[in-house]
């Protein structure tokens, strides 16, 4: 099911490198991502992971190397165009608008691809969110928030989702709701490209890990392999 | 003076002649809030721009013969191409670097054009029949049709504006990209070219404006720079970027200022800059901003 990277996956990327201004945050970044798999970028603060999902997303300014999209370079394309290709983002910071509804808010990105959920798929999964359809989108609370964030982009048909931390700084019950959602999305047939601090969550959910440091990928292990290099592993990420 | 000593005639004319100016700070103050919204630009072009729309005017009925009701219609359009053109030769290019590039860059087009506009034409201005004749005779006063027609326009075309911009989907988008135009960029949606749409729609604004100021006022080459500084004022008044701010600010400053004129009339000239003094003084972000701008 898993394993070592098939020949044509969804997402290639190769000696990815990137800079912020003068100062280089990413310097060899290689992966892939299967069509179907859930994948998870472990790594100190700083490391990189972010930057790496921006970079596929088509929001870093600089960079070089080459990204692939169902085998369609990215290179010199803009986010909305990254967009068409069936790739969707998540930000860490969620990115809810505080002048829309919860309801525009999910309605705002527009549909590009047949598959996506339905509206009312998407409150089933998320019954909070019709509650509170009609609220502003500042007033949620943090877990509603990254609920909302996450629901927005099941909707348009992308086909890969980047999601960056999306269990940061939620209380474990809620924590333990976003993971069944995501087994719910693996279930649907999403694939899913993580940045994940919360290393007992990301080995719950992935099927493989990366783990950067330094803007490098410094190891690559699926989920057989990290239950025997947890120990390294745990070293590397500083937990 | 006393309010009451004033006969109700001249209260109904100056209330009139304030909500007529009012009509026009407000669609003139909406195009600005919507350009600064979302392009984060002081549109110094919008006071040339509404002029350009009145000349549009203008030329279609001397050249064409095609009249008020046609230039209602076609020199919104026009001046919204015009605009779009700006956004897409010049604007386009300054997207980025401070603000201060797309200040200047508006201010000089602004100069032009009045100037080639003052070359051509002289400083005289160019009558314009109005197309509206007669009124509505009250007891007390008569109201000429076409200042009401004005005020009436005016009106549901800034309340149109409101909606669209706050009820409807590409409303959202507009909203959703003033806040955070990179990750509106991630969904698909192609946000230069609602910048580009953007910059149209208040653009047509102005020449709207333009367009129903012709019969009132005469069609000059200054008549927007001339306007222009009363509108940044009650832009400022407003709240920069508040749509709801630039109406009612727009309506309200207009009806002020002929009360003014009414008990103190050497005071009317100054009036707005006085509220705008204040509204800084008390609350820097104006009566609707909100203090992220």
């Amino acid at each position: 099911m898993w394993g070592a990277p098939m020949s044509n996956p969804l997402l290639r990327v190769q000696d990815l490198a990137a800079w912020y201004g003068e100062t280089q945050a990413l310097a060899r970044i290689d992966l892939s991502v299967n069509a179907g798999e859930v994948v998870c970028l472990l790594g100190r603060n700083g490391a990189g992971k972010t930057t790496t999902l921006r970079a596929v997303m088509g929001l870093l300014a600089r960079w070089k190397g080459r990204i692939e999209v169902g085998g369609q370079s990215t290179h010199g394309m803009p986010p909305e165009a990254i967009a068409r290709l069936g790739v969707a983002y998540c930000p860490e910071e969620r990115g809810i608008f505080a002048s829309l509804s919860v309801e525009e808010n999910l309605l705002l990105p527009p549909v590009l691809a047949p598959g996506g959920l339905t509206v009312a798929e998407i409150y089933g999964l998320f019954p909070n969110l019709l509650a509170r359809r009609h609220s502003g989108g500042a007033k949620l609370s943090g877990g509603e928030q990254q609920m909302l964030a996450i629901a927005r982009i099941l909707r348009t048909g992308a086909k890969l989702l980047l999601l960056d931390e999306p269990t940061e700084g939620l209380a474990p019950v809620i924590v333990h709701g976003i993971g069944l959602t995501i087994q719910k999305l693996r279930e649907r047939g999403f694939t899913i490209l993580m940045v994940e601090q919360n290393f007992r969550f990301a080995s719950q959910m992935g099927d493989r890990f990366y783990v950067i440091d330094e803007g490098a990928v410094v190891e690559h292990v699926d989920r057989a392999t990290l239950e025997r290099d947890r120990a390294r592993i745990e070293t590397l990420l500083g937990v | 003076m006393n309010l009451l000593d004033i006969p109700p005639a001249a209260i109904v004319g100056q209330l009139i002649v304030g909500l007529i100016n009012g009509s026009f700070y407000a669609l003139l103050s909406l195009g600005l809030a919507i350009i600064f919204g979302l392009l984060h630009i002081v549109n110094f072009a919008h006071g040339a721009q509404y002029m350009l729309g009145a000349f549009i005017a203008w030329a279609l009925l001397e050249f064409l013969g095609l009249g008020y009701w046609w230039a209602l219609l076609i020199v919104p359009l026009v001046t919204a191409a015009v605009g779009m053109l700006i956004e897409r030769t010049m604007l386009r290019r300054l997207h980025g670097l401070d603000p201060v590039y797309a200040l200047l860059l508006t201010f000089g087009l602004a100069l032009l054009i009045e100037g080639a506009f003052r070359l051509k034409f002289g400083a005289t201005g160019q009558p314009y029949a109005s197309p509206l004749s007669g009124g509505i005779t009250l007891p007390f006063a008569f109201l000429p049709a076409y200042r009401l027609w004005v005020i009436a326009a005016s009106l549901v075309v800034c309340l149109a504006t409101w909606w669209f911009v706050e009820r409807t989907r590409f409303g959202a988008y507009l909203r959703a990209a003033h806040e955070n135009p990179q990750l509106v960029r991630t969904f698909g949606i192609r946000v230069p070219l609602l910048l580009t749409l953007t910059y149209g729609l208040g653009v047509g604004l102005a020449g709207l404006g333009g367009v129903m100021a012709a019969p009132i006022y005469q069609v000059n080459p200054l008549m927007g720079s001339n306007l222009i500084v009363v509108v940044f004022a009650v832009v400022v008044i407003g709240g920069m970027g508040s749509i709801i701010g630039a109406i009612v600010a727009g309506f309200g400053l207009g009806v002020i200022e002929g009360m003014t004129r009414l008990l103190m009339p050497d005071a009317a000239g100054i009036v707005v800059f006085v509220v705008m003094l204040l509204v800084l003084a008390f609350k820097p972000s104006g009566l609707f901003g909100r203090g992220d701008l």
